[in-house]
């Protein structure tokens, strides 16, 4: 102690000279910092309601309501984050979790109101002052609180699949799995989406858990064709998924195939169980493939007799004879069949319906008769030359390749179609002619342009790494043949335009710049439509039909009270779409055999 | 200070209870707290005077218990991340790297070297504003003022630079388990050079006007005195040990972060008393000043600052136990954090230094205290109630 120490604390009497460092009006005069976590706003143009940010919210601060004016639509749910703001802990976790970079927060942090429940709003559609608040917090792009990338797949290499039909895709091992099913945020998104509404994030969820059984019990809660579509699904659940939004896609389709893969059939078969008591009543399905199939293991299930009757000598109808075996082969569908059959569905193969029994034999017979026929016949360009021995449809090629059948194998040929079907001719033949030739001299032509395309982005990948030449806007002319009635090949203009301005069908094209595309055989993929021959002159005449397709309600019931109709013959070619609608006429079938109860 | 010979104060019955008379007139039995001026947050202390001399006390603690703990073992792992630092306000940021770093060693986590460079940076920003808090407290318990009002005006200045680098200017949430959640923004360093001088300009005031001041000398000096022997068997940690002369520093004696990349040693004092507690106190704070100028100068320019995570929405962690702890303003902070390979924590103890110092320290040191220097010893600790209960 010393007489500074009595002196020193005197020294503070300088402040009495300082101006103060106080600011009169701060709620005016200080803006929050850049990146200050303020008041929330959400850009209705990006929020796609996954709800994300409500599951993070460690407050239960958020609440996913629907919103006025905002419908629900595929890909968005059309709720919308209310934020309570007496739980709100501003962590801006809901920030950073948010799936599309809608939601962020300004750095304004003054809001004065006197009735405490308008401190729930929701973001971007009430409006507020700091909507427009350039400055406050916002996920870097870079920056997830998961991986956005798709766990990449297996796949042969062209080299090594294309002298075979070998399925190219190889399906993901158990650690791979796992990857994929764990970038999920079960939004449910993708249910919403799924015609047949499979429980995705549910066994998404085994798929995580390693619980495969669980896995199989809720795949055939809703589709018995998992082996088919955990492979050729068009798998618009992806298209809906929140993590494309800034990420890839989850590989839905391909975890499907996951699950389905690691339990073996008996094993399947044992956890989906026993069908419930006969019911003595008897259903008759026409066509085997993924509709009358669903059909057919929703009816047995439920105690009805159920008789299919499939015109060809194995099941699986369009996904058997009209995907080639790389892309679905034929072991995995026949599980998929076996797993029905076990059901204790009958299914009569080389039974043609209208050669072999007739609709009015079904009648008799059967309490319901479901048309399941697909579309096995393929449409004509009708050009010029198209009657022409060596000018063949893709579907017919299809299932000739399918049944083993010996095909003239061309040394060069020309598809014209841009769809899958076309890709998938182009695809084998390019295999054949591999096999027989040692090359492969395969010409696609399609009539949209590349960007516009029909067919399956991968498709058209594969196709170009398998040799395939695709030529996008080409519009077909006439087959051109020799004198001696010699096919040599195609004739095509440059197409300017396909629709009008109505959206109508009608080309236009550019005759000055003209090819000809050398080919021995031609083989037209521009569509198909269902041979309708089965049902004789007396019962085509009494269905009601609609542009060409039988007319149905929207249980899938005809105009004939006996008969429902599903499947690619009544709503094109789609095959969850197939499994969808087969069971709506099961459902349908199964409230129209059963008693109802009287009301009162 | 603490006699040991207690032969001429009161005894204790079986029960633990004092063994007095309260009517005989003689004693006092009085409450400091849970509302007091001189407390320190929501703890009460039940005090018995003999006169003016404290003769035994009880400290109280469960106005302040929120169950962070038991709230953690039903969130995510991601989920738990913003409530840690609500469980210290003064200094939060010790929750967030603990707890981060914890959950980082049981999942395999790697950070990158910016996030380490900026966590640290971070850290010492939290202590510096701890200690302007504490030295304000300090000189408030006896009767000091306008100490408090300048060092809120600084750490004001300090909350500042936590607004422009976090977000955030109390509840930082910012130290997130995989990384930190951004850069330092342009032009941070000037600014936090300007804060930096500010808070420098202050300390030399506070320098002459209270560690220089003879009425602080005469109330502080001497009193309250921590022998060394006790450190081992009170868990006495941080400035409170080093003031003993002890160089206990966690930074030093277990690195971690980018400590054992900065020049630097423990500070430490001598004599043990008030005064000294709060010389290593205001010196830790201007070796934490050095330290943001060191991070600063030498952090990495560019980098990643998070580490790619799975899915947080249902992140599981194997099964693992860890303890991980770090140097806090008041001594050694840890997380002890179990985990049973589901998406939640099985459970977590906080291990706050406060606990010790001002529960089972505090009740024997403030015996034969003078009645009026209570609220300054249990200041002299520098405890923070929320992290006792948690």
């Amino acid at each position: 102690m010393s007489i500074s120490d009595v002196l020193s604390p005197f020294t503070a009497w300088k402040n009495l000279f300082r101006d103060p460092v106080t600011i009169k009006d701060p709620l005016n005069e200080r803006p929050g910092a850049a990146r200050y976590r303020g008041f929330h706003k959400n850009d209705m143009d990006k929020c796609i309601g996954c709800g994300t940010c409500e599951t993070i919210c460690q407050n239960g601060a958020i609440d996913m309501l629907p919103v006025e004016g905002i419908p629900a639509v595929q890909g968005d749910s059309g709720l919308r984050p209310r934020i309570d703001y007496g739980r709100c802990c501003w962590c801006a976790l809901c920030v950073d979790v948010c799936m599309t970079g809608s939601l962020t927060m300004s750095n304004e942090y003054k809001w004065v109101e006197s009735d405490p429940d308008l401190f729930r709003f929701t973001p971007g559609v009430d409006k507020k002052y700091w909507d427009n608040a350039e400055l406050g917090y916002q996920r870097h792009d870079e920056k997830h609180l998961m991986p956005v990338a798709r766990e990449e797949m297996p796949e042969l290499h062209p080299e090594a699949r294309l002298d075979s039909f070998v399925e190219i895709v190889q399906g993901y091992n158990i650690e791979q799995a796992k990857l994929e099913a764990d970038r999920c945020v079960s939004c449910g998104l993708c249910i919403a989406t799924c015609p047949a509404h499979m429980a995705i994030p549910d066994y998404i969820k085994a798929v995580r858990d390693g619980d495969y059984e669980r896995g199989v019990q809720l795949l055939y809660e809703t589709n018995p064709f998992s082996q088919v579509c955990g492979r050729v699904c068009t798998h618009c659940c992806e298209d809906s998924c929140a993590a494309r939004h800034e990420g890839d896609p989850i590989a839905i389709r391909w975890l499907k195939r996951h699950i389905i893969d690691q339990v073996p059939q008996e094993k399947v078969i044992e956890l989906i169980g026993k069908p419930a008591a006969p019911t003595g009543k008897k259903v008759a399905i026409i066509g085997a493939g993924p509709a009358g199939l669903t059909a057919a293991f929703d009816l047995a299930r439920l105690g009805h007799a159920v008789t299919v009757y499939e015109a060809q000598a194995a099941g699986g109808g369009m996904t058997r004879y009209g995907i080639p075996e790389y892309r679905l082969p034929y072991n995995a569908l026949d599980r998929d069949i076996a797993v029905i059959t076990a059901m204790g569905v009958e299914i009569k193969y080389n039974q043609r319906v209208g050669t072999d029994i007739t609709m009015q034999q079904l009648e008799a017979d059967y309490d319901a008769v479901v048309l399941a026929i697909g579309l096995h016949q393929g449409r004509s360009t009708r050009i010029p030359g198209s009657d022409h021995p060596q000018v063949r449809k893709a579907v017919d090629l299809l299932r000739q390749i399918t049944a083993g059948e010996t095909i003239d194998v061309p040394k060069s040929m020309v598809v014209i179609g841009g769809g899958n079907v076309a890709m998938d001719i182009a695809r084998s033949m390019a295999r054949l002619q591999l096999q027989h030739y040692g090359e492969i001299r395969v010409t696609l032509t399609a009539l949209e342009d590349k960007a516009h395309f029909l067919a399956d982005p991968v498709e058209i990948k594969e196709s170009l790494e398998e040799q395939i030449n695709i030529l996008d806007s080409r519009g077909p002319q006439a087959c051109v043949i020799d004198d001696n009635g010699k096919l040599l090949g195609l004739k095509t203009w440059k197409v300017l335009s396909i629709f009008d301005a109505e959206r109508r069908f009608a080309p236009k094209y550019d005759p000055a710049d003209e090819q000809i595309h050398e080919g021995e055989m031609i083989v037209e993929a521009i569509g198909q439509m269902a041979d309708v021959s089965l049902l004789g002159d007396a019962l085509t005449e009494k269905l009601e039909w609609n542009r060409g397709r039988i007319q149905i309600d929207p249980n899938g019931r005809t105009s004939e009270n006996w008969l429902w109709s599903a499947g690619d013959c009544v709503k094109g070619p789609d095959v969850i779409n197939a499994v969808a609608d087969g069971h709506r006429v099961a459902t349908s079938i199964h409230r129209a055999l059963t008693p109802q109860e009287a009301t009162a | 200070m603490f006699e040991l010979d207690r032969s001429q104060y009161p005894q204790k019955k079986a029960d633990g209870t004092l063994d007095i008379d309260l009517t005989s007139g003689k004693y006092l039995k009085l409450w400091q707290g849970p509302q007091h001026p001189g407390i320190t947050g929501n703890m009460a202390i039940e005090l018995t005077v003999c006169g003016d001399e404290v003769v035994d006390a009880t400290t109280h603690v469960g106005y302040l218990h929120r169950g962070f703990e038991k709230l953690m073992e039903r969130r995510t792992f991601m989920q738990c991340f913003p409530i840690v630092c609500r469980i210290c306000v003064p200094e939060p940021d010790f929750n967030e790297y603990c707890y981060a770093a914890a959950v980082e060693e049981l999942a395999g986590l790697e950070i990158p070297e910016l996030a380490h460079w900026i966590r640290t940076l971070i850290l010492e920003m939290g202590r510096v504003n701890s200690y302007l808090m504490y030295l304000g407290g300090q000189a408030g318990a006896f009767g000091q003022g306008v100490i408090g009002q300048w060092t809120t005006y600084v750490r004001d200045l300090m909350l500042d630079r936590f607004e422009e680098l976090t977000g955030a200017r109390i509840y930082h949430m910012f130290i997130i388990p995989g990384g930190v959640r951004d850069n330092l923004p342009d032009g941070f360093a000037g600014r936090m050079e300007e804060t930096l001088r500010e808070i420098e300009s202050v300390l030399a005031d506070v320098d002459r006007v209270m560690f220089h001041n003879a009425v602080f000398k005469k109330r502080a000096v001497g009193v309250g005195v921590i022998d060394t022997a006790w450190l081992d068997s009170y868990g006495i940690t941080g400035p409170n040990a080093r003031a003993a002369g002890v160089a206990k520093d966690v930074r030093k004696d277990q690195p971690y972060l980018v400590y054992p990349e900065l020049e630097f040693e423990a500070v430490t004092g001598k004599d043990s008393d008030i005064y000294t507690r709060a010389d290593v106190r205001r010196r830790d704070l201007l070796l934490s000043l050095d330290l943001i100028r060191q991070i600063l100068s030498r952090l990495p320019k560019t980098g990643a600052v998070m580490t790619k995570l799975p899915n947080v929405l249902h992140w599981k962690i194997p099964r693992g136990e860890t303890y991980v702890r770090g140097e806090c303003s008041r001594g050694e902070y840890g997380y002890y954090l179990v985990t049973d390979g589901s998406g939640y924590p099985r459970r977590v103890n906080v291990r706050g230094p406060s606990y010790t110092h001002s529960i089972a320290l505090f009740e024997r040191m403030v015996i034969n205290a003078n009645i009026s220097d209570v609220a300054a010893l249990l200041v002299s600790l520098h405890t923070y109630p929320p992290e006792i209960e948690r």
